[in-house]
C-alpha cells in the first residue's frame, strides 16, 4: 500500500501540489487523471523520487510505501526504486541491444551468474508480451524495434528487477491504437502480481484498465474514488464537468 | 531593376568569396606537394661533387644512408658492401694534397684533377669525393652514383642529418617515432583528465559553477602557443630534470605535457557537448531501474555519447601532431628514434620551423622540409577524414 499523506510539492515558488492524501491500494490498478499541469505526473514522480533529480524543489508531507517513508533521511533511493519502478512516456531503451536492456537492471544490482540472468530476462519479457516477437533477435538493437515493442520492452526491463510497484507516466500517449490496446492488455495482466499507478490523459483508457481513479485539478486532489463511481457517479461537479468532456 | 541588380551583385561577392577561399586551399596544397614530391629523384651529394672508385670495383651505386656509415667509417671494408675484402680507402682533397708534392699539385692546386686520376688509378681500394669537374674524358677511375631520395629511404630513414657532408641523411623515421610519442602522450595525458573534466561539467556540477567553469576553459584554448611553451620551459622542463634527475629537462615528455594541457579545451568543450546531448530520458532510465548515478554514466551517458568522445579524442591529436612552437620549446630537437619520453626528440613541425629559415632556397633540404610538410598534411588529413567518418556514424544513430 502506498500511503500519501499531507503531501505538498514545490517548484521553486510555484505551489504543484496542495495537501495531497490519500492511499493506493496493492495489487490494483490506479489511475491520475486531470487536465495538462494539474500535477498528477508530479505526484506519480514522487513516488519513486524522480523528482530529486530536478533543482529548486520542496516537499512536506509524507509519502510511505510498503509503511516506511520513503524521504526518510534513512531510505537508499536505489533501494526504493528497485521497489517501485518506472515506465516513461516515450519508450526510451537504451542503445543497447534487446537483452541488455533486460538484462541492465540487474547488473547494476550486480548480478554476475549469466545463467540467472539470461532466465530472469527471457522470464520479464514474457511477462511484457514481447517474448514470440524477439526471441530471435535479442542481440539486435533494440532502437530497431516499433514504439509499441520498445515500449512494452521498456516493461520488460522495468519488472526484470521485480518491482512491487509499477508507475507508469502516460505510457501510451506516443502509440498507436493497436499497440496502445496491447499496453492495456499487459497492464491488466500485471495487476494480479504489482501494484500499479498510472498517469493517463485518455479517460476511456482509465476506464478500461484502472480499478481506482483520482482526479486531479490544478495540484488538488479533487475526488478519488472507485473508477466506476469516478465516471458514474461523481461526487464533484468539475469531476463530471471533466469525465464528461465539458473541459479538459 | 535596382533591387534585381543588388541582389545578383550581392549572390556574385558571395560566389567570388567561397570560390577564392576553395581556390587558395588547393592552390597550396598543390605547392606544397609539387615542392615535396620534386624533393623525391633528388641526389643527397653535396653539390658539385662526386664520389669515384677504382676501375676494378664493381660498385655501381650507393644509398645515402650506406655512404654515410662508410665516411662515419662505420663501414670500413669492401667486404660490408658485397665487395672483395680490403679495407676502404677514404680520400678527399685535403688528404690527396697532403700525400702529393705541392710541385705534383702545383701552386695553385691547378694539376689536384692528375693527382686525384693518379690515386684513384692505382689505389684498389679507394674511395674518394672530389670536385665534378673533374670527371673528364681522362678520368681513369669510376663515378659511383648515389641512390635517388626515393619514398622509402624517406620513411624508413633512421637519421635526419639534411646538412651533413658528402652526403645529406633525410630519414624522417626519428621525426615521424618523435612526433607520434608527443603526441600519444599527449593524448595520454589530456584524455582521462579532459573526460574526468567534462563529466564532471556536464553531470555533477550545478549549474553555476559550470557557468564559471566553461568559459574559463574555453580561454584555455585562447591562449597563444608560445605562451605554452614558455610556461614548459620555465616551469615543467625544470620540473622533469630535477623530477627524474636528468641532464636535460628538455625531453617528449615536456612536450606530451604542454600538448597535454593544449589539446584539453578541444577534449573538454566537445565530450562535453557530447555528453550533454544524451537525452534526460536515458539517465531516468537507469535512475528508475535503482541503477547509482555513476552506474547511469558509466553504463548508460558515456556509451551513449562515445562517437562524441572519440570524435574529441581524434581532434585532440589532431591539434597534437600539428602544433610546432610550444614543442619546438620544450622537447630539446635532438632526432632521436626512441620510445623514451626521458629522452629529447624533435617533431615534423618543430624541424620544419627550425630548419626552413637556415634552408637554402629550392636546394635539396629546403624540398625535404616540403616533403615533411606533405607527410604532415597527409597524417592530419587522414585524422579529419576519420572524424567525418565517425561523425557521419553518429548521425545514423
Amino acid at each position: 500500500m502506498i500511503q500519501i499523506k499531507n503531501v505538498n510539492f514545490y517548484y521553486k515558488d510555484f505551489h504543484a501540489l496542495t495537501d495531497i492524501t490519500m492511499q493506493i491500494p496493492d495489487k490494483a490498478v490506479t489511475a491520475f487523471i486531470g487536465p495538462s499541469g494539474c500535477g498528477k505526473s508530479t505526484l506519480l514522480r514522487l513516488i519513486n523520487r524522480m523528482n530529486d533529480l530536478i533543482d529548486g524543489t520542496r516537499l512536506t508531507g509524507n509519502i510511505l510505501v510498503e509503511g516506511q517513508d520513503i524521504y526518510d533521511k534513512k531510505v537508499e533511493v536505489e533501494e526504493l526504486r528497485k521497489k517501485v519502478g518506472m515506465v516513461f512516456q516515450k519508450p526510451n531503451p537504451f542503445p543497447k541491444s534487446i537483452f541488455e536492456n533486460v538484462a541492465y537492471g540487474l547488473r547494476v544490482q550486480g548480478m554476475k551468474n549469466e545463467t540467472e540472468i539470461k532466465d530472469r530476462v527471457e522470464d520479464a519479457i514474457k511477462k511484457a508480451a514481447l517474448w514470440s516477437e524477439v526471441e530471435r533477435i535479442l542481440n539486435n538493437n533494440a532502437t530497431n524495434l516499433s514504439g509499441g515493442q520498445q515500449q512494452r520492452l521498456c516493461i520488460a526491463r522495468c519488472l526484470a528487477v521485480e518491482p512491487h510497484v509499477i508507475l507508469m507516466d502516460e505510457p501510451a500517449s506516443a502509440l498507436d491504437p493497436i499497440s496502445t490496446a496491447k499496453i492495456e492488455e499487459l497492464v491488466l495482466d500485471l495487476k494480479s502480481k504489482y501494484t500499479i499507478v498510472i498517469v493517463t490523459h485518455n479517460m476511456q483508457q482509465a476506464l478500461r484498465i484502472s480499478d481506482h481513479t483520482a482526479f486531479f485539478y490544478l495540484g488538488e486532489l479533487v475526488e478519488y474514488n472507485t473508477t466506476h463511481d469516478i465516471f458514474h457517479n461523481p461526487a464533484q461537479e468539475k469531476t463530471k464537468n471533466y469525465v464528461t468532456g465539458q473541459f479538459g | 531593376m535596382f533591387k534585381k541588380l543588388s541582389q545578383k551583385v550581392q549572390v556574385g561577392v558571395l560566389a567570388i568569396c567561397s570560390l577564392a577561399t576553395s581556390i587558395t586551399v588547393i592552390l597550396i596544397i598543390i605547392f606544397l606537394f609539387s615542392e615535396g614530391i620534386s624533393f623525391l629523384g633528388m641526389k643527397p651529394t653535396e653539390e658539385g661533387y662526386v664520389l669515384a672508385v677504382n676501375t676494378k670495383n664493381n660498385l655501381n651505386s650507393i644509398s645515402p644512408e650506406l655512404c654515410k656509415k662508410v665516411f662515419d667509417q662505420e663501414v670500413d671494408n669492401w667486404s660490408q658492401l658485397g665487395e672483395k675484402d680490403m679495407p676502404i680507402e677514404l680520400v678527399n682533397s685535403d688528404q690527396i694534397a697532403t700525400l702529393y708534392s705541392e710541385e705534383a699539385i702545383g701552386s695553385e692546386m691547378e694539376y689536384l684533377d692528375t693527382c686525384y686520376n693518379d690515386y684513384v688509378s692505382k689505389h684498389v681500394g679507394v674511395f674518394a669525393v672530389m670536385p665534378k669537374n673533374y670527371v673528364t674524358s681522362k678520368f681513369k677511375g669510376r663515378v659511383v652514383e648515389v641512390q635517388e631520395n626515393s619514398i622509402a629511404s624517406f620513411v624508413r630513414g633512421r637519421e635526419w642529418f639534411p646538412t651533413a657532408k658528402p652526403i645529406a641523411q633525410f630519414g624522417i623515421l626519428p621525426l615521424l617515432m618523435g612526433t607520434l610519442i608527443v603526441s600519444l602522450g599527449a593524448i595520454l595525458i589530456a584524455l582521462p583528465l579532459g573526460l574526468a573534466c567534462a563529466i564532471y561539467m556536464s553531470e555533477i556540477a550545478k549549474k553555476r559553477r559550470r557557468k564559471i567553469m566553461k568559459p574559463l576553459v574555453e580561454l584555455l584554448a585562447g591562449i597563444p602557443s608560445v605562451v605554452y611553451g614558455f610556461f614548459g620551459l620555465i616551469v615543467i622542463v625544470p620540473l622533469i630534470q630535477t623530477l627524474f634527475h636528468l641532464d636535460v629537462g628538455e625531453t617528449a615528455l615536456a612536450g606530451s605535457i604542454i600538448l597535454g594541457i593544449m589539446a584539453l579545451p578541444t577534449i573538454i568543450t566537445i565530450s562535453e557537448d557530447a555528453l550533454r546531448n544524451v537525452p534526460n530520458a536515458m539517465r531516468e532510465a537507469s535512475l528508475a531501474m535503482g541503477a547509482t548515478k555513476w552506474q547511469t554514466i558509466y553504463k548508460v551517458v558515456i556509451p551513449y555519447a562515445s562517437s562524441g568522445i572519440t570524435t574529441a579524442t581524434v581532434l585532440g591529436i589532431g591539434r597534437a601532431i600539428g602544433e610546432t612552437m610550444a614543442v619546438l620549446m620544450v622537447t630539446g630537437n635532438a632526432a632521436n628514434v626512441t620510445l623514451n619520453y626521458l629522452k629529447p626528440v624533435r617533431t615534423i613541425p618543430a624541424t620544419i620551423a627550425a630548419e626552413l629559415g637556415e634552408a637554402p632556397s629550392g636546394g635539396i633540404h629546403f624540398k625535404a622540409l616540403f616533403a615533411l610538410g606533405c607527410i604532415l598534411f597527409l597524417i592530419t588529413m587522414s585524422i579529419n577524414l576519420y572524424v567525418n567518418f565517425v561523425s557521419k556514424r553518429r548521425g545514423v544513430k
